[in-house]
């Protein structure tokens, strides 16, 4: 089981959280305005990536509110937790050996 | 190639089981190719075999970072079954339930398939609504499905516990015409008949790179074997597919979880079907060596690790220890994982893609196995034809932007 480090109640087990997939997928501002194709994309195209992935997660046992984090998802090893609305901080260069 | 028979068996067994030969070349890769598939798990070798015997296409290899069979083909709970609700699916799986029922005769080769009969057992009202519509949509479509009471139930599967239980078995739906068969035997059997008609199968080979043209087709790969040229090339890649796609700059709505199994120790034969619960999630049934085979769900998180959270697997033995109560004091042999690759409505991809030249088949979630020999069969199609099969026509990456999703995630919510 991880161990996950909300930035508003500290390290707890995975079983306190949900996932919520991918960080940073922004909402087109304007829906109606958006052809298919970017529509699609937005609701249904994600990165996926082998290393290091910003991914958001909720305390939903804890505290309740949503986070971001940086996952290695080669290791499953947490590199950092941090703020929704904050941008992700930088990764040290070990972590991304794995990335491709 | 070797051929088995009875005779060939008895008469290398009287041999001390002298004079064997491997089963498929080890390939060295060539400098070009006609087609190339990349994973060499069941999916891309039956590719590469029906490539070869039905498409008659020349020179095809098949690229395998790991080894045959290592991936999925060789991580599953190895369960066959085709009473999927929506047309689309039926069609699908029921083709490769067909191709099923002759493949170890076809390749010579003994898959061990084993129709035992599935049955998907009903806990609550939504349950039995949900259940009893897809037996009648299976009937609908020539694919057989049938509704037991709880008592039949029981009687089907007799170490099956139905009123002792938190939520009791209010019935279950049994397809007679699923059940198991050996995983590895499915790999090695389309290694060795693909290799037979000529195919390179080439092991701890990893593609590191897509080339294309000016125009912007495929035109080589580069490996960690060198560069191959070939105008076609075939993903079957299964959780790495999406690495595989960003190489050719193609994003498929993807994401990849790891799915965990685990088996007992082997005990005598003591059940005789597949049983699965999805509202307790928990899937399970025992294989010839005797081991009961258990399938848990995926973790809550995409990764790459090829294993998962041990407190998965608990919840699935919680499951199985109050659905069969004999097994409560039975010791776990071994677990592990796999990478699943889980599109949005849970029905796979096998499509041509935005990039002249590649094709891809991905996307089979948690459920795969089931699918290779029809799964195989129509992507060969498609990858030679460059069109797909009618079965697998519905099965496009645009059918998200263009709203036709075939949505099985809906209509089964989990285990596939």
């Amino acid at each position: 089981m991880l161990l996950i480090n909300c930035p508003y109640c500290g390290t707890r087990p995975e079983l306190e959280f949900v996932y919520g997939g991918q960080a940073h997928v922004a909402r087109p501002p304007d829906p109606s305005a958006v052809e298919a194709q970017p529509w699609a994309e937005f609701l249904y195209l994600r990165d996926n990536i082998r290393g290091v992935h910003a991914e958001r997660w909720r305390h939903a046992h804890g505290c309740g509110r949503f986070f971001n984090a940086l996952r290695d998802t080669t290791s499953d090893r947490f590199i950092a937790t941090y703020l929704s609305g904050e941008t992700a901080p930088a990764t040290p260069a070990h972590d991304l050996k794995a990335a491709p | 190639m070797q051929r088995f028979s009875a005779l060939s068996l008895l008469g290398r067994a009287l041999n001390g089981h002298r004079g064997w030969r491997p089963q498929w070349r080890r390939a060295a890769p060539r400098d070009a190719y006609d087609a190339v598939i990349i994973g060499g798990g069941g999916h891309g070798l039956g590719t590469a075999y029906y490539l070869a015997s039905e498409h008659r296409l020349g020179r095809i290899a098949v690229l395998e970072k790991g080894w045959v069979g290592g991936g999925n083909t060789g991580r599953n709970t190895t369960i066959i079954r085709s009473n999927y609700l929506f047309d689309e699916s039926a069609a699908l799986y029921d083709h490769s339930l067909k191709l099923w029922e002759h493949l170890s005769q076809v390749l010579n080769y003994n898959v061990m398939l084993s129709q035992r009969g599935v049955m998907m057992l009903a806990h609550t009202v939504h349950d039995v609504q949900v259940i009893k519509r897809h037996v009648h949509a299976n009937r609908a479509n020539g694919v057989d499905n049938e509704w037991l009471s709880p008592s039949e139930a029981q009687q089907f599967c007799p170490p099956l516990n139905i009123t002792d239980l938190r939520y009791p078995v209010l019935g279950a739906a049994l397809q007679r015409r699923g059940g198991t068969a050996r995983h590895d035997a499915v790999a090695w059997g389309y290694a060795r008949a693909a290799d037979a008609l000529g195919v390179d199968i080439i092991e701890n080979c990893e593609v590191t790179a897509i080339q294309r043209n000016a125009q912007g087709a495929v035109e080589a790969l580069t490996t960690s074997r060198g560069v191959i040229r070939t105008p076609r090339v075939g993903v079957a890649a299964a959780g790495n597919t999406s690495v595989i796609m960003k190489m050719a700059g193609v994003r498929v709505p993807l994401e990849s979880y790891p799915l965990q199994a685990l088996v007992s120790e082997p005990v005598k034969p003591v059940f005789p079907c597949v049983v699965m619960s999805n509202t307790m999630h928990a899937y399970i049934s025992q294989s010839d060596k005797g081991e009961l085979v258990i399938g848990a769900g995926t973790d809550a998180y995409t990764s790459y690790t090829q294993r998962g959270g041990l407190h998965i697997n608990a919840q699935a033995l919680e499951a199985v220890c109050e659905l069969f109560p004999i097994f409560r004091r039975l010791r776990m042999l071994r677990n592990w994982g796999g990478i699943v690759d889980l599109t949005p409505d849970r029905s796979p991809i096998i499509a041509r893609t935005p990039v002249p030249g590649l094709y891809v088949n991905c996307g089979w979630g948690t459920g795969g196995f089931k699918a290779t020999p029809g799964s195989a069969h129509v992507f060969a199609w498609t990858i030679a034809r460059d069109e797909p099969h009618p079965i697998n026509a519905p099965f496009t990456i645009e059918r998200f932007r263009d709203g036709h999703l075939i949505d099985e995630a809906a209509a089964a919510a989990v285990a596939h």
